[in-house]
């Protein structure tokens, strides 16, 4: 018995929903804009399906569409989101650790990155790809993605900490 | 003694654990005389623990019901997909969703017992862990297909990290199963059992369940069941179920 396409592609795609709310909830800092930000990747990911070959790496390739999604949406929408800090803390389940300043002061802090940075700080630190993989979703070089994400922990390590951001930073060798 | 150069990038590496091992000693060494560089690394490493302890338990959250991909009107195996993927984080085990999935349920609480005791019983065998080991996988192929009866394919998980380690025959009470052992780097072992079923079976989504700390993504396909145990998380264990899927459904 041979299932369409788009159920298959669907039975495949639902398994990394998770995996798409918890980085737009990263990327987005709110937890309905996250969810409507996953919810317009699946819609155009399913659409788009047979663009997608059974067999290639599909969490790439959904994460591919969500960047494009998203940054679709920061050039229409070019108004900023701005979430009160507090609700945008309250939203987040409880982590079981005691670290829930640091978790508030990074979730602050991941929003008033630039998104080229934030995104591969993500997908390397948090979905835990590849240099490659980065790449290969955010469809950029692979010293672009290293730059950025030097750039990316550095400007994070700085506003956590409160110093004032290095003016200029090093050049990635 | 020679002076160690380390660039930003291999900074980076060193951060994610990506340099080959004898790099990442030199780095580690390196580190040992640069403290402003130590210190980023540090500031680095923690980052990330703080971006799973913050964003992780977004995966194990219910998933709304509006992120349903497509139109309810179509695609039954969608919705069970969907289904299959809330009760996958929300952990209800007692879920139905229609007449005939109960007949699968019998089938799939079967397999998912003796998938996790097998798991439970083996995985943890440092001189014996499998019967037939990899070193002669063709002739473990031949065996266990011939004694399920069906033409078995072994999947190869190292892209996902994970070598074969070999397999073994086991009894059930509803007949023999296969077993396949994988194990990663740092030796965490992962099994696939696998039988076939006397019944007709229908098709399933991934399913998860858990039997005494042994995390299981099960799916039956016709009359054959698959089973993926390991103590891993559920979103790794996942990882690798779907590459064992998509390999077994080319």
């Amino acid at each position: 018995m041979n299932r369409p396409a788009s159920e298959v592609f669907a039975a495949h795609a639902t398994q990394y929903i998770p995996r798409l709310r918890r980085y737009a909830r990263a990327l987005t800092g709110d937890a309905s804009a996250a969810d409507d930000l996953v919810q317009d990747t699946l819609e155009r990911a399913l659409v788009k399906h047979s663009l997608w070959r059974e067999g290639t790496d599909l969490r790439a390739w959904l994460f591919t569409v969500m960047h494009n999604v998203f940054v679709n949406q920061i050039r229409s929408a070019a108004a900023s989101r701005t979430v009160p800090m507090d609700d945008a803390i309250a939203d987040l389940p409880h982590p079981q650790t005691t670290d829930r300043l640091e978790i508030r002061d990074l979730d602050t802090a991941l929003q008033a990155l630039p998104d080229e940075q934030r995104t591969v700080l993500l997908l390397v630190g948090l979905e835990q790809m590849t240099y490659d993989e980065a790449a290969r979703v955010l469809e950029v070089p692979i010293g672009t993605v290293m730059s950025r994400l030097s750039r990316g922990r550095e400007r994070l390590r700085r506003l956590m900490q409160g110093m004032p951001e290095a003016a200029s930073l090093k050049v990635v060798k | 003694m020679s002076e160690i150069v380390v660039s930003e990038s291999e900074l980076q590496a060193y951060v994610d654990g990506r340099l080959s091992a004898a790099r990442n000693i030199e780095v580690a060494q390196y580190l040992l005389q640069h403290d402003a560089d130590a210190q980023r690394v540090t500031a680095y490493r923690r980052q990330n623990e703080l971006l799973q302890a913050a964003y992780d338990p977004v995966l194990t959250q219910p998933v709304p019901a509006a992120l349903q991909p497509g139109k309810p009107r179509r695609m039954p195996l969608q919705r069970y997909a969907i289904a299959a993927a809330l009760m996958a984080v929300s952990g209800f085990a007692g879920w139905q969703l229609h007449a005939y999935v109960a007949a699968e349920r019998a089938q799939s609480v079967y397999l998912v017992r003796v998938a996790a005791v097998a798991h439970a019983l083996y995985s943890p065998e440092v001189r014996h862990p499998v019967e037939v080991g990899a070193d002669q996988e063709e002739h473990l192929v031949r065996w266990l297909s011939k004694r399920l009866g069906t033409s078995l394919k072994i999947p190869h998980l190292v892209p996902q990290g994970y070598s074969l380690v070999g397999g073994r025959l086991l009894p059930g009470e509803r007949g023999p199963g296969a077993q396949f052992m994988y194990q990663d780097m740092k030796g965490q072992r992962l099994t696939l059992y696998v039988r076939v079923s006397k019944e007709a079976g229908g098709q399933t989504a991934f399913r998860f369940a858990q039997e005494n700390g042994v995390g299981v993504f099960y799916w039956l396909d016709g009359q054959i069941g698959y089973a993926l145990s390991g103590e891993s998380n559920r979103a790794e264990l996942l990882r690798v179920a779907d590459a064992v899927y998509r390999q077994l459904n080319p």
